[in-house]
C-alpha cells in the first residue's frame, strides 16, 4: 500500500475554511469511505476520542503510584500481582498485563519500545511524542545514562539502570522514589506530584517549590 | 525484518526532546485516524501483530520522514486491503463498491469492552517452560524477512532469565500466518557490555521480554 498522493480530495461537499494537509485529506478520505461501507460510525469515532481525551491518562498511573506510597500492603500487591492490584482502581478499558518497577535509591529503571511504541494505555494514555520517536527509541538502549543527563535527570555512577524494552504485550510501569519533604501527606496530594515521565523512568518525582503540605 | 523500525542502539537520530503541556493529539487528523484504527480493529479481520508489521513494512525513507499517525494510516490502509476488507479501488478511489460483509459497526457502548479485552494474548494452555529464572540463555541469530519481537541488537547475544512471564500468544508466528503457538515469555536479563561493549556501564542491563522461540539455553 502506498501513500497515494492525487486523493479525490473532496467531491465531498464542503470542505473547511483551511485547505487540509495531505494526511489530513487522506484520513477524512478513509473516514468516508469506512463510514459508506459501514465498517464505523462516527459517532464511535467521537467517543474513542473523548474517551482517550479524559478517561485515561497519566492521572491513572499517579493515583496506583500514591496509592503504593502510603499503603506498604498495597505496594507489595502491586510489585508481586501488577495487573490485579492496578484493577483495584477500575480504570477505564483496563486490561493489560502490567509489571511495576521499583526504583530505589541505587537501582533506576527505564522504559522503552525500540520497535514500535508500546506503552501502558490504561496507566498512562497515549504516549507522548518523544516516547515514540526514532531519538529516543534508537538511544535509550544503548545510552540511558546519556539521554537521562540530556534530560537534566543525570544517574549518579553507582546506581545501576536497567532499561525494559517493551517488545510484548506486558506493559512497564514505573514505581518511582517517594521525594524527601512529603511525609504525612495524603494519597492526593501526593498524586498531583507524580509526573508521567518518573512514571515512564526518564524523570524523578521532585517536590515543585511552592507546593507544600 | 531487519527494518528500520528496529531502531534500538542507531546513532545519528538526533536529541530527545520533551514538548511541554504536549496534548493527547496534535491535529484533528491524528484523532481520527487513532479511532479508525481502534474501530476498525473491531471486525477481528488482522491481529495486533499484523497491524504492527503492516507498519513496519512502510517503505524506510517514508517510515523514517514520517509521524506516528502518518504510520498509523499506513498499517490501517495496508492492512483493509490486504485482509480484504475494502479494495485497493475503494482505496484510491475513496468510493465504497458496496457495504463490507460485517455484522456491524462497532457502537459507543461496546469501546470500553473492547479495550479491555484488547490485550488478551496470555493464555491458557498448559505449555510447559523450557527454562526457569536464572537459567543462562542465548537469544538466536536469526534475521526472519518477516515480523519479530527479538531486536537485532540482542540476536546472538547471552542473557539469563530474569523471570517466567506466562503463556502469550507468539508474535512473530501470529503476525505471519495468525498462528498463535503459545509458549512461555519471559523477561531476560542482558548486561549492557554484553550488548554494546566495554564502553557501557558495569552495572546496567538491558531486559527484554522473550518467548521460548527466541531462545537457546546458553
Amino acid at each position: 500500500m502506498s501513500d497515494h498522493h492525487h486523493h479525490h480530495d473532496d467531491g465531498h461537499g464542503r470542505e473547511h475554511d483551511r485547505p487540509l494537509s495531505g494526511p489530513a485529506l487522506r484520513v477524512k478520505a478513509l473516514e468516508s469511505l469506512l463510514v459508506e461501507k459501514g465498517l464505523v460510525d462516527p459517532k464511535t469515532l467521537d467517543e474513542i476520542v473523548e474517551a482517550f481525551e479524559t478517561k485515561v491518562g497519566p492521572r491513572n498511573g499517579a493515583r496506583v503510584v500514591a496509592r503504593a506510597w502510603v499503603d506498604p500492603a498495597y505496594k507489595q500487591r502491586l510489585l508481586t500481582n501488577s495487573r490485579a492490584a492496578i484493577a483495584e482502581f477500575g480504570f477505564y478499558g483496563y486490561g493489560e498485563d502490567m509489571v511495576v518497577l521499583e526504583n530505589t535509591p541505587k537501582v533506576r529503571n527505564v522504559v522503552v519500545c525500540t520497535l514500535c511504541s508500546c506503552y501502558p494505555w490504561s496507566v498512562l494514555g497515549l504516549p507522548p511524542v518523544w516516547y515514540k520517536s526514532a531519538p529516543y527509541r534508537a538511544r535509550a538502549v544503548i545510552d540511558p545514562r546519556g539521554v537521562l543527563k540530556d534530560l537534566g535527570n543525570a544517574v549518579p555512577d553507582d546506581v545501576e539502570v536497567r532499561v525494559w524494552d517493551s517488545t510484548a504485550e506486558l506493559r512497564y510501569l514505573v514505581l518511582p522514589v517517594r521525594p524527601a519533604g512529603t511525609e504525612g501527606w495524603s494519597e492526593e496530594q501526593l498524586a498531583a506530584i507524580v509526573t508521567r515521565d518518573a512514571m515512564i523512568g526518564v524523570a524523578e518525582v521532585t517536590v515543585p517549590a511552592g507546593s507544600r503540605r | 525484518m531487519n527494518g528500520v523500525h528496529d531502531m534500538g542502539g542507531m546513532h545519528g537520530m538526533g536529541p530527545v526532546e520533551i514538548e511541554q503541556n504536549e496534548p493527547v493529539f496534535h491535529a484533528e487528523w491524528e484523532k481520527r485516524v487513532f479511532a479508525l484504527r481502534l474501530a476498525a480493529n473491531f471486525h477481528r479481520k488482522w491481529n495486533g501483530d499484523m497491524n504492527r508489521h503492516a507498519v513496519e513494512r512502510m517503505p524506510p525513507a517514508a517510515y523514517l520522514a514520517s509521524t506516528y499517525y502518518e504510520r498509523v494510516l499506513f498499517g490501517l490502509q495496508t492492512l483493509l486491503a490486504e485482509r480484504g476488507v475494502v479494495t485497493r479501488e475503494e482505496l484510491e478511489s475513496g468510493v465504497a463498491a458496496g457495504k463490507a460483509s460485517v455484522p456491524g459497526p462497532l457502537a459507543a457502548e461496546g469501546i470500553e469492552t473492547m479495550l479491555r479485552n484488547r490485550k488478551a494474548v496470555r493464555r491458557g494452555e498448559n505449555v510447559l517452560p523450557r527454562f526457569e529464572a536464572g537459567d543462562a540463555v542465548v537469544a538466536r541469530n536469526n534475521h526472519p524477512s518477516g515480523h519479530t519481537r527479538l531486536p537485532r541488537y540482542a540476536r546472538g547475544r547471552r542473557g539469563v532469565v530474569d523471570r517466567d512471564c506466562g503463556v502469550y500468544v507468539f508474535p512473530d508466528t501470529s503476525a505471519m500466518a495468525g498462528d498463535p503457538r503459545p509458549q512461555h515469555l519471559y523477561s531476560v536479563r542482558f548486561a549492557a557490555r554484553e550488548l554494546w561493549g566495554s564502553a557501557a556501564n558495569e552495572r546496567d542491563s538491558v531486559y527484554l521480554n522473550l518467548w521460548d522461540d527466541h531462545l537457546d539455553p546458553a
